[in-house]
């Protein structure tokens, strides 16, 4: 049974198509990435798995609760980092935050600051630590390097697999930088202009020539 | 002296009942983005349903209660009518409460007549510097004083104030965490109609309110929210007494008459001095 399960999804912008016939499953406990260049409709499906979207037709299954980690942190910033957790568990009636401090240490002297007065990098963290605080089943984490160091980036990876490898926590990961997903996810998905353009293991997807299509434009796309 | 004296002691008097109509103001706009300007209708409502339960036997305080628990539910009427429809953009829903405000004035008049309506507040004076003062006065001040206490407990201390201003800071994200974001709004609407219930309750033993009164309600309430620059309800008690004394003075040592031109020209100076120092207005000028 799939935590995640689209089927033919299509979304409209009026009269756009973000997203044409789209369908992907995600196992529990699999890490899987969602990659395509600026456009592709990453976000766009993510807002559709959180029904903030309505789709215009096509089937969406989540089984078990689900985390949704928005593009740019979209924290509460005139809250403190705690508050701004402890609102992550809104769904479930487990409140204490103590547990996301051991897994993100760095958060725990900034807890009562103003999560809009953070950096960057703990920003994203908060953002993390608010979607683990419903405790999900699986959680869609959207850009999630975007504007950080890469070393920040790298530790916010290494923190996501072992919640992967000791929760067993099914991750979406949706990722500009190919590179950065891979190094997390053993299967990928491969977004160009709204529809499904591969999808496989990192290594089939690099073979394939695939993601320098999709971000650079395939040579019959060209003009000669 | 006495007389500035008795002016100043006046004006915090009615710039409380103004803080309370703002910060009811602040909260509906802080969570929906919708300037509610049915906000003095609730205090207008609130006065005439206090003088009729009064005026039919309930006690003091009873009474009171009463009447800002309706002011509560005509806040959620009020609120249901504006944003219940989803996809319903701010100006739409400023219409609809100016609809509703109008709307109102049908229903009082049909409940209540057109003619102007008080009650006996609290009876009996107090001496302040050598001045005789209403006790009245003195209840303003601190009924307001305990809701502020109150609103600044709710907002800080517990978990659905706590998401009541996630929803004002972050609609998408807390929607996406699972809160309810229209059923915050109605929250915030039952909030904005308490308040101004609460200041058609304490306001109305100081001078008889009519169905019409609404306006000077919802113009000084509007203005203090505006000196507290639409953000915390906290704000707005300062700018609710600054304006109350303002007002005061002005009617004292020049003319009562004066008194809402000036709320409004001091509305009007704010609104400019604001959207002059706002960034988009810099970089114009760059």
């Amino acid at each position: 049974m799939n935590v995640i399960e689209v089927q033919n999804l299509i979304v409209k912008y009026g009269g756009a198509t973000a997203l044409d016939g789209v369908s992907l499953a995600v196992s529990p406990g699999e890490p899987v990435a969602l990659v395509g260049a600026n456009g592709a409709g990453k976000t766009t499906l993510l807002n559709a798995l959180s029904a903030v979207v309505r789709p215009a037709a096509g089937q969406i299954r989540i089984r078990g609760r689900f985390a949704h980690v928005p593009e740019g942190r979209q924290l509460f910033p005139d809250l403190s980092v705690d508050d701004n957790l402890r609102l992550g568990a809104y769904r479930v009636r487990d409140r204490e935050t103590a547990w996301i401090y051991r897994i993100l240490p760095e958060l725990e002297r900034t807890r009562k600051q103003r999560a809009g007065s953070l950096s960057g990098g703990q920003q994203q963290m908060v953002a993390i630590g608010r979607g683990l605080m419903g405790q999900p089943d699986v959680m869609a984490i959207d850009e999630m390097s975007l504007g950080l160091a890469p070393i920040v980036a790298r530790t916010l990876i290494r923190v996501l697999g072992e919640l992967n490898r000791e929760r067993g926590l099914a991750v979406l990961l949706v990722e500009q930088s190919a590179r950065l997903a891979f190094s997390l996810c053993t299967r990928a998905y491969v977004l160009d202009a709204g529809r499904l353009a591969a999808s496989g293991t990192p290594r089939e997807l690099i073979d394939s020539g695939v993601l320098s299509d999709v971000y650079l434009g395939a040579a019959d796309r060209v003009p000669a | 002296m006495s007389a500035f004296v008795s002016y100043v002691v006046h004006g915090i008097a009615v710039g409380c009942g103004f803080a309370l109509l703002a910060s009811g103001l602040i909260i509906i706009y802080r969570v929906t983005r919708v300037v509610n300007l049915a906000q003095g209708t609730f205090a207008v409502a609130a006065a005439f349903l206090a003088a009729t339960l009064l005026g039919a036997g309930v006690p003091h305080g009873l009474a009171e209660l009463l009447t800002v628990l309706v002011a509560a539910l005509l806040g959620v009427v009020a609120g249901v009518v504006t944003i219940g429809k989803p996809g319903t953009s701010p100006q739409a829903s400023l219409i609809a409460s100016l609809g509703l405000s109008i709307f109102g004035y049908a229903v009082e008049i049909l409940l209540w007549g057109d003619q102007p309506r008080s009650f006996a507040g609290l009876t009996g004076s107090f001496e302040l510097a050598g001045v005789e003062l209403p006790k009245q006065y003195a209840l303003i001040v601190v009924i307001t004083l305990l809701v502020f206490g109150l609103l600044d407990a709710f907002f800080e201390l517990t978990y659905l104030g706590k998401a009541l201003s996630a929803c004002a800071s972050n609609p998408y994200a807390a929607r996406l965490v699972g809160i309810n974001v229209v059923g915050m709004s109605l929250c915030g609407f039952a909030l904005g109609g308490a308040l101004g219930g609460v200041a058609g309750v304490l306001l109305t033993p100081m001078s008889p309110v009519s169905y019409d009164t609404d306006v000077l309600f919802f113009v000084n309430g509007f203005a203090a929210a505006i000196m507290a620059g639409l953000k915390r309800p906290l704000y707005a008690l300062g700018g609710g007494i600054g304006l109350g004394v303002a007002e005061s003075l002005v009617a004292g040592y020049a003319k009562a008459s004066y008194q809402s031109a000036f709320a409004l020209l001091l509305t009007v100076v704010i609104v400019v001095v604001q959207s002059l120092r706002s960034p988009s207005a810099r970089m114009s000028e760059e």
